[in-house]
């Protein structure tokens, strides 16, 4: 029964891709006899080219999705190679956790609430000392440059690829690389660029695409933060697919075919990059220059981490101040009137989304970890070397772009008449919580001491009694914490949502985004604020859980 | 004539083209201690995954292995009722003292008085009465290993193999816990498998010492004649 | 008399299940449905509405109302659309679609709706068809009982009087007043349905013959016609909020943008929505609403039921009940919504009329007799092709 899983997980997972795909690129090419396309043609390209405002879509789209994974990825950089083997390193990765987790809707609508010309931030500094009676007409969201935009994306990726780099720094042994190159004379800075990132960065690599992959295609954060006239592509197609002209809808499988091409593209010039990087600074390598105490690293790594998590927090508390602010009128820095009457009476139209939220994230992580769980015992018990293309398969469904294949999955779904259903919510959510499930779970799985295994059976106890009772239990502060990460990821699906639910469900982040474009702070911020809980409350309880359950159990207490 | 006790026969094992044992014949009365002593990587330990059913796929292995005179080598490894104890305790650090030693019970020691009476008295046994519900972590080395044997004898082996168990402990306790493993493996009447580094384990084991060759394979015909005090004979 | 008195009761026993009103037959097969009304979602006072239509359906008639909340209601239309396209005659997503001008027009077009069923809606005799002739016509298309009226608007501007005491009454004053304070006027960006009512209003005040606008945009020459509203959207670009980079994506967000002090109007469809945001603290005291000297442009607004939806009978009871004097008082009354009543005050019961004589205005709320003149909606032709332009100018 277990070695069938690989190949099921394979096939709920790809599949989907695969045909999502397909079904995108047809239309795109004119075919789709379901909405009467059914000639081959070029024309919906043409339309494409011709659609008012395509060219500087495209171009914000790329700027401010290479420019936002360039900065996180610098961050990164900059945090590790100053910061490597220090306390303040580990503080770090415990506080990067909760921001991991809340969604990137919810980071985007306080950062929105934050940073706007009318937002808290200006009003802290109104009228004294600026000297403004009302908000400045300055676009400090939704430029038209995209810097918003780019800027909401660092707040979330960074947090991602730091704790990627965590777990790439243990396969490495940078600390005996890093021990030997002081040694030899190098300051921390120059030795952790010299002689850890080369090593780590190719561990690193597909969540470095991913970012990017995410950054070109976002849709939910690019409506709050990103250009609106016109929008970055991803939106744009959206509003397309949203159109009640049926030509409309081959244009926009064409606009989604282009995004993932542009994704493609993208990622193929970051590869040739870093091959080009890697050739160039050979001779720097080997130059022998030793760098001094890292000073300025330092500097920038803690302003960036300052600003990071300063601009997290505040989105985070902005939220929750305007959800219960009554009237505040600017330039006054605080509410006039504190009240929980927004709350009350915003409660039952909470519920409804707030439950289709907790029924699919809850689901689609369950789901998640078995097949997760499953797969990986299944390799541990033939004792199979994880294959070399595994991990790019894995990481597949988060190097397409959404909206480049959910047209397809969606065309497929009403063919086989399951659209609108539970089913194929939960299956569509699965696709993306599937590979955060298996990278969170993977290691910790497999670096479990095989030989307690092998003494449980040789005590003569059947194997699933040994999976059960050993090695889940074992693992459950991981297992705990990569169903705590698939729910996450669940929470903040905003297009498989759409697509898949057939307009029947609403979920936290369908409410919010459709609130936000109604511009009362107060029930946006609320809803967003329930948005940002639930996924803290999951992991919370994920590390709270086993503390408890191995309380007496000295061992079992990992440090965080 | 069958002697019962661990019967291994025409034992061909190799890796990636190498051959490690070729045509190995071994035999280990019950009650008897045997020493198998050679460099690392000869094989010393893969012959104890042989015998456990945990080898790894990467190995190749034919042979006949025989406990009390069943044929296991085709048996999972739950079923073999062999029993190993590794250089680390290896106690599962989720369970208490008592749980552990209880997990090892079989499933036919039913009723949880029953069952909780013999953990106890496995524990007197290991003169560590009271521990049952103690954090295994908490305890000292000396104890661990002593827990760890109780609980391979509790799922009552047919036959143990030690895998270098006693290399984590300082000499003085090496000795005691040595003792300890020897005299309840002679007492249960089982056929035990040493490997080892140090020869005064096989002194202490006191029975036959098989000894691997420096050069591959180890084939009966080569393999080093040790006398009984561990130490290699002309 | 015996023959008599029997044939009578046997007549009753007989004839009583064959005379059951078609009305019960509907209310009937409602029982148990779910009903999913796709409607516009971006005020959540409205969005209270609903929900409280939701709370009467449970209670009165075991329907379960879902509000399917859209952005935009093409959205809803595209769905139908599709569904049609890929077969889906029956079963489909959206059983009740709040609607109107192009969205009707594309739908009645497309022969996408189903009914018509407005007259067989009990409540429909309530309507007053005579006084406000939009009822029946949708921008200039005859509704042909394919949708049911539910509220009437009227497009109207506000302001906050503390800054800005005599706000300009007309589209070329407006363009003056900009140029005096630049970065404080904002529109929303179509197709949102306030800032293409927005155009439209320009559009009406700057033609030379607004009769035009009555017929389909194909029959006359787009770039003659429109030509003086796009030189005035150009001339006033620089001096809009943000030069114009970036527009609100709605009203709401536009009345927002007022609290905070950003801009110094806003607008709206609904008289009564500044004295219900009043109330609601989201825009300070001193705000209240105007029209333009010319009149601004008034319309119904309906809901319609799908050819293919799968709740028809519950979806028909929720728009009856839509129509019923009970909804309509509840939804004018300020402190809900505040959107005005499509019923004729005379043909209902006497006790009826009094709550809604009852109802209070609202401090910034204009009297009828101030919201005159009402201007017609133009063909909706005309803003489907507005809408394309606009977007082809401002949008790239």
């Amino acid at each position: 029964m277990l070695r069938f899983l690989p190949a099921i997980t394979l096939l709920v997972f790809l599949g989907p891709v695969a045909a999502g795909l397909a079904g995108t690129l047809l239309p795109a090419f004119g075919y789709l006899p379901a909405l009467g396309g059914e000639e081959v043609s070029l024309a919906p390209w043409r339309r494409l080219a011709a659609a008012p405002g395509i060219g500087t879509a495209v171009r914000l789209t790329l700027t401010s999705g290479v420019l936002s994974t360039l900065l996180a990825l610098a961050l990164t950089i900059f945090v590790f190679a100053a910061g490597h083997g220090t306390q303040a390193l580990t503080r770090v990765k415990r506080a990067m956790t909760p921001l991991l987790a809340v969604p990137h809707l919810a980071t985007a609508v306080g950062l929105a609430f934050l940073i706007a010309p009318s937002g808290w931030l200006v009003r802290l500094i109104a009228p004294w000392p600026s000297g403004w009676q009302t908000p400045p007409d300055v676009a400090l969201v939704q430029d038209h440059l995209g810097l918003a935009l780019t800027l909401g994306l660092v707040l979330k990726e960074t947090p991602f690829l730091v704790l990627m780099t965590f777990g790439a720094l243990g396969q490495v042994r940078a600390d005996d690389q890093l021990r030997m190159a002081r040694s030899l004379g190098y300051g921390l800075v120059q030795a952790w660029l010299k002689v850890v990132l080369p090593l780590v960065y190719p561990q690193i690599r597909l969540p470095v695409y991913a970012v990017l992959a995410y950054s070109l295609s976002v849709v939910d954060m690019a409506i709050v933060l990103g250009p609106t006239t016109p929008p970055t592509l991803a939106p744009l197609v959206l509003r397309w697919f949203n159109d009640p002209d049926l030509a409309m809808r081959f244009q926009a499988a064409a606009g989604a075919c282009l995004q993932f091409g542009l994704v493609a593209v993208a990622i193929g010039v970051w590869r040739a990059a870093e091959a080009a990087l890697g050739c160039l600074a050979r001779p720097w390598l080997s130059g022998g220059a030793r760098g001094g105490a890292g000073t300025v690293a330092r500097a920038a790594a803690w302003a960036g981490l300052a600003l990071l998590f300063g601009l997290s927090s505040g989105s985070l508390l902005s939220l929750a101040i305007w959800s219960v602010a009554g009237r505040w009128r600017f330039p006054n820095a605080w509410p006039e009137q504190l009240s929980l009457e927004r709350w009350a009476d915003q409660a039952p139209a909470l519920s409804g989304p707030a439950w289709t939220t907790l029924v699919v994230g809850i689901a689609a992580a369950v789901i998640a970890l078995v097949l997760v769980a499953g797969c990986l015992e299944n390799e541990s018990r033939r004792q199979r070397r994880p294959a070399p293309g595994a991990l790019t398969l894995i990481y597949l469904p988060l190097l397409v772009p959404q909206i480049g294949f959910l047209f397809g999955v969606q065309v497929l779904l009403v063919w086989a008449d399951l659209d609108g259903g539970w089913l194929a919510l939960i299956w569509t959510h699965l696709l993306f919580v599937l590979p955060y499930v298996f990278l969170a779970l993977a290691d910790p799985y497999r670096s479990l001491d095989p030989r307690y295994a092998r003494s449980a059976l040789a005590l003569g106890r059947p194997p699933w009694v040994v999976w059960t009772r050993i090695k889940l239990v074992m693992l459950l502060r991981p297992i705990l914490i990569a169903l705590a990460l698939g729910f996450a990821v669940s929470v903040a699906q905003y297009v498989p949502t759409l697509f898949a639910g057939g307009g029947r469900f609403s979920t936290l982040t369908t409410e919010a985004l459709s609130l936000s474009a109604g511009g009362n702070r107060r029930v946006v911020g609320l809803f967003a604020l329930t948005l940002a809980v639930l996924p803290l409350l999951g992991f919370g309880l994920a590390l709270a859980l086993p503390a408890w359950r191995f309380r007496h159990r000295r061992a079992m207490r990992v440090g965080a | 004539m069958t002697m019962h006790g661990l019967e291994i026969a025409d034992l061909d094992l190799s890796v990636g083209g190498r051959t490690l044992l070729k045509d190995f014949h071994l035999i280990v009365a019950p009650g008897e201690v045997t020493t198998v002593m050679g460099p690392s990587g000869c094989g010393k330990s893969s012959l104890l995954s042989y015998l456990c059913g945990t080898l790894e796929p990467a190995f190749q292995a034919s042979g006949r292995v025989r406990l009390d005179g069943v044929a296991i080598e085709a048996l999972p490894p739950e079923r073999r009722r062999i029993g190993i104890l590794f250089q680390d305790d290896l106690l599962f650090p989720h369970l208490s003292v008592g749980e552990n030693l209880a997990f090892a019970l079989p499933p036919a020691v039913r009723g949880r008085r029953e069952r909780w009476a013999r953990v106890e008295a496995a524990l007197r046994e290991a003169d560590l009465a009271g521990f049952a519900n103690r954090d295994p972590d908490t305890l000292s080395g000396g104890q661990r290993a002593r827990v760890a044997l109780m609980r391979t004898l509790l799922a009552q082996p047919r036959a143990l193999l030690l895998d270098e168990p006693f290399g984590k402990l300082d000499r003085h306790l090496r000795e005691r816990v040595r003792r300890f493993v020897f005299d309840h493996a002679r007492q249960a009447d089982l056929p035990t498998l040493l490997v080892t580094h140090d020869p005064a384990d096989a002194e202490t084991a006191g029975g036959a010492v098989v000894g691997f060759p420096e050069s591959l394979p180890a084939t009966r015909a080569n393999l080093l004649q040790f006398g009984n005090n561990g130490r290699q004979q002309a | 008399m015996m023959r008599a008195l029997l044939t009578m009761v046997l007549g009753v026993l007989i004839a009583g299940p064959v005379a059951a009103e078609p009305w019960d037959a509907t209310l009937a097969e409602a029982r148990g449905q779910t009903v999913y009304w796709n409607a516009w979602g971006g005020d959540e006072q409205i969005n209270g509405y609903i929900a409280w239509i939701g709370m009467q359906m449970r209670q009165r008639h075991g329907i379960e109302l879902v509000h399917v909340k859209l952005t935009d209601t093409a959205e809803a239309v595209a769905r139908v659309v599709a569904e049609k396209a890929a077969g889906r005659n029956e079963g489909g997503s959206v059983d009740l679609i709040w609607l109107n001008g192009e969205n009707f027009a594309a739908m009645k077009a497309g022969d996408l709706l189903f009914g018509p069923f407005v007259e067989q809606l009990p409540n429909f005799r309530y309507v007053d068809t005579r006084d406000k002739p939009t009822t029946l016509v949708d921008f200039t298309v005859p509704t042909d009982g394919l949708e049911a009226p539910w509220g009437m608007a009227q497009f109207v501007f506000f302001h906050d009087t503390a800054v800005v005491a005599e706000p300009p009454r007309s589209i070329r004053a407006l363009l003056d007043w900009a140029r005096a304070h630049p970065g404080r006027f904002a529109y929303p960006a179509p197709p949102d349905f306030i800032g293409s009512t927005f155009l439209k209003h320009v559009l009406v005040e700057l033609i030379a013959d607004p009769a035009i606008l009555q017929q389909p945009a194909e029959s006359a020459d787009f770039e003659a016609v429109t030509g003086s509203l796009w030189q005035w959207l150009e001339e006033i670009r620089p001096y809009l909020w943000r030069k114009g980079e970036t527009f609100p994506v709605s009203g709401p967000a536009l009345h927002q943008l007022l609290d905070d002090g950003e801009v110094d109007f806003s607008m709206a469809f609904n008289p009564a929505e500044a004295s219900a945001a009043i109330g609601a603290g989201r825009l300070p005291e001193s705000v209240r609403t105007f029209i333009l000297d010319a009149g601004t442009i008034g319309n119904t607004h309906f809901v319609a039921i799908p050819f293919n939806a799968a709740h028809k009978a519950g979806a028909m009871v929720v728009a009856d009940f839509l129509m019923s004097p009970e909804a309509q008082v509840h939804k004018q009354d300020p402190r809900v919504w505040g959107d005005g009543t499509v019923l004729d005050l005379d043909a209902m019961a006497p006790a009826d009329r009094a709550r809604f004589e009852a109802l209070p205005r609202g401090i910034a709320t204009l009297a009828p007799e101030q919201l005159v003149p009402v201007r017609p909606e133009p063909h909706p032709s005309w803003m489907v092709a507005i809408e394309a332009e606009w977007l082809r100018r401002f949008s790239s």
